[in-house]
């Protein structure tokens, strides 16, 4: 495997190749806990840590293990990685922990995470496994955050609800109550919503890819910006 | 027999390896857990005083309520979880953890509070899985259904009123979610019912204590 520039790591984690809108990986925890900006962002910071923790493990061990070992080895550090994690917290933000539930442990089984320990990580350098582990879960919290901050604000009319969950007691005031009335669209909060609005925001990146690529000057090919569908005009 | 030789020592090499890894991540977990132990015990506590203490305020009693606790399985219903409210001795009020088996989507969490002489101190749903924009109106922080308990009690209103307006009673439904709220009516009612035939009980000395 070429090894690619922080650039080329960065831009596809970020986008090109995103877990959300691209790789459609992790969907479960991506509809489930986008019902609010907070709730968004704080699975997202978790799962961005969970994949620096894994990712640059996963590397530097990558010498040690065996090709017939590496995946339960790859499991392992991935669930303690993960249970640490949500010990942590429970420590420290336990508000938080009680409102994400059951998706903190979760992250064990979300697929971008032992996806790009066996892509990326145990075939790289520690340095650019931690700068990828960081871009896709940088990637994967935008996605999130975007999404949570759609349906806050069509189904609440709220942005940063609950914010004094992340961000302690001071935060309470961030809350920004933007459209009128005590209910928005229901149907943004309730699951079909999160689909629906996930396929917008693909539709949208798709929208915006293909725009990139109409542009009269040659923009570089790579390989992650895939076919998708739609007759270059 | 050396390629049988050789794979047992790749076998034996990567058992090694497997065992090594499992060793070093149970250590890493139960570092974090020894490390995090009290401030999460602490956190639970804290949690638990302060839904307590939004029914009945920590100035209205002299115990340790989250210890005082005691633990039913009244005959055909879902365990209850107490909590005693004291001050000098003498019973103050009782916090229960009551569920209302027939929410709209599955059984409704509450905590309901009950003065020593029969009044609501409050009600809080502490878990449920209803409607989002719908059901979850019985949330404290979504709307101020919930505070229609305060200061209730067994004769206010009286007993064939002790329902949802649709059904003829004097407490609020929601547009577009009655079954919600009836739910939760229906499960205050039956705590204020146990709490008049069990009192003596309820306000019992600990037989059990938590540490």
């Amino acid at each position: 495997m070429s090894t690619p520039s922080a650039a080329e790591i960065l831009r596809n984690g970020l986008w090109h190749n995103n877990t959300g809108l691209v790789a459609l990986l992790g969907l479960c925890p991506l509809l489930a806990t986008s019902n609010s900006l907070v709730n968004g962002l704080g699975l997202g910071l978790a799962t961005t840590l969970v994949l620096l923790i894994t990712n640059t493990t996963v590397s530097l061990i990558r010498r040690w293990v065996n090709p017939e070992v590496r995946i339960p080895v790859f499991v392992t550090v991935i669930a303690s990685a993960v249970t640490a994690v949500e010990l942590g917290m429970h420590a420290l933000l336990p508000e938080l922990h009680r409102v994400l539930g059951i998706f903190i442990p979760l992250i064990v089984t979300n697929c971008c995470v032992l996806g790009r320990a066996e892509a990326f990580a145990s075939r790289q350098a520690p340095a650019r496994a931690a700068l990828d582990g960081l871009a896709v879960g940088l990637g994967f919290a935008l996605v999130l955050v975007t999404l949570g901050a759609l349906r806050e604000l069509l189904g609440q009319g709220t942005l940063l609800a609950q914010a004094e969950i992340l961000f302690g007691e001071g935060a309470r005031g961030l809350t920004l109550h933007l459209l009128p009335g005590d209910r928005g669209l229901l149907l943004a909060i309730l699951p079909p919503g999160a689909f629906i609005m996930l396929g917008l925001l693909i539709a949208a990146k798709n929208a915006i890819d293909a725009r990139a690529r109409a542009r009269p000057r040659p923009a570089p090919a790579t390989a992650a910006t895939v076919a998708d569908g739609h007759v270059p005009t | 027999m050396r390629p049988a030789h050789a794979l047992l020592r790749s076998m034996g090499m990567n058992a090694l390896i497997l065992g090594g890894f499992a060793l070093a991540s149970v250590a890493l977990v139960a570092a974090t857990w020894f490390a995090t132990r009290d401030t999460i015990a602490a956190a639970r506590r804290a949690a638990l005083e302060a839904s307590l203490n939004a029914l009945v305020p920590a100035a209205r009693y002299d115990n340790h309520p989250a210890e005082d606790v005691l633990r039913l399985a009244p005959p055909g219903a879902p365990p209850l979880t107490v909590y005693r409210a004291r001050k000098g001795g003498a019973p103050v009020a009782v916090l229960a953890t009551v569920t209302a088996p027939d929410g709209y989507s599955g059984p409704i969490q509450l905590l309901v509070g009950v003065w020593a002489d029969g009044r609501l101190a409050g009600v809080r749903v502490l878990a449920h899985k209803e409607t989002p924009g719908l059901g979850d109106a019985i949330e404290v922080e979504r709307s101020p259904w919930i505070h229609g308990f305060d200061g209730r009690s067994l004769d206010d209103p009286p007993r064939a009123r002790w329902k949802v307006r649709k059904d003829g009673g004097d407490f609020d439904q929601f547009t577009g979610a009655t079954i919600t709220p009836r739910a939760v009516v229906k499960a205050v009612q039956g705590f204020l019912d146990y709490y008049a035939g069990h009192r003596e009980a309820l306000f019992a000395p600990a037989t059990e204590t938590r540490p």
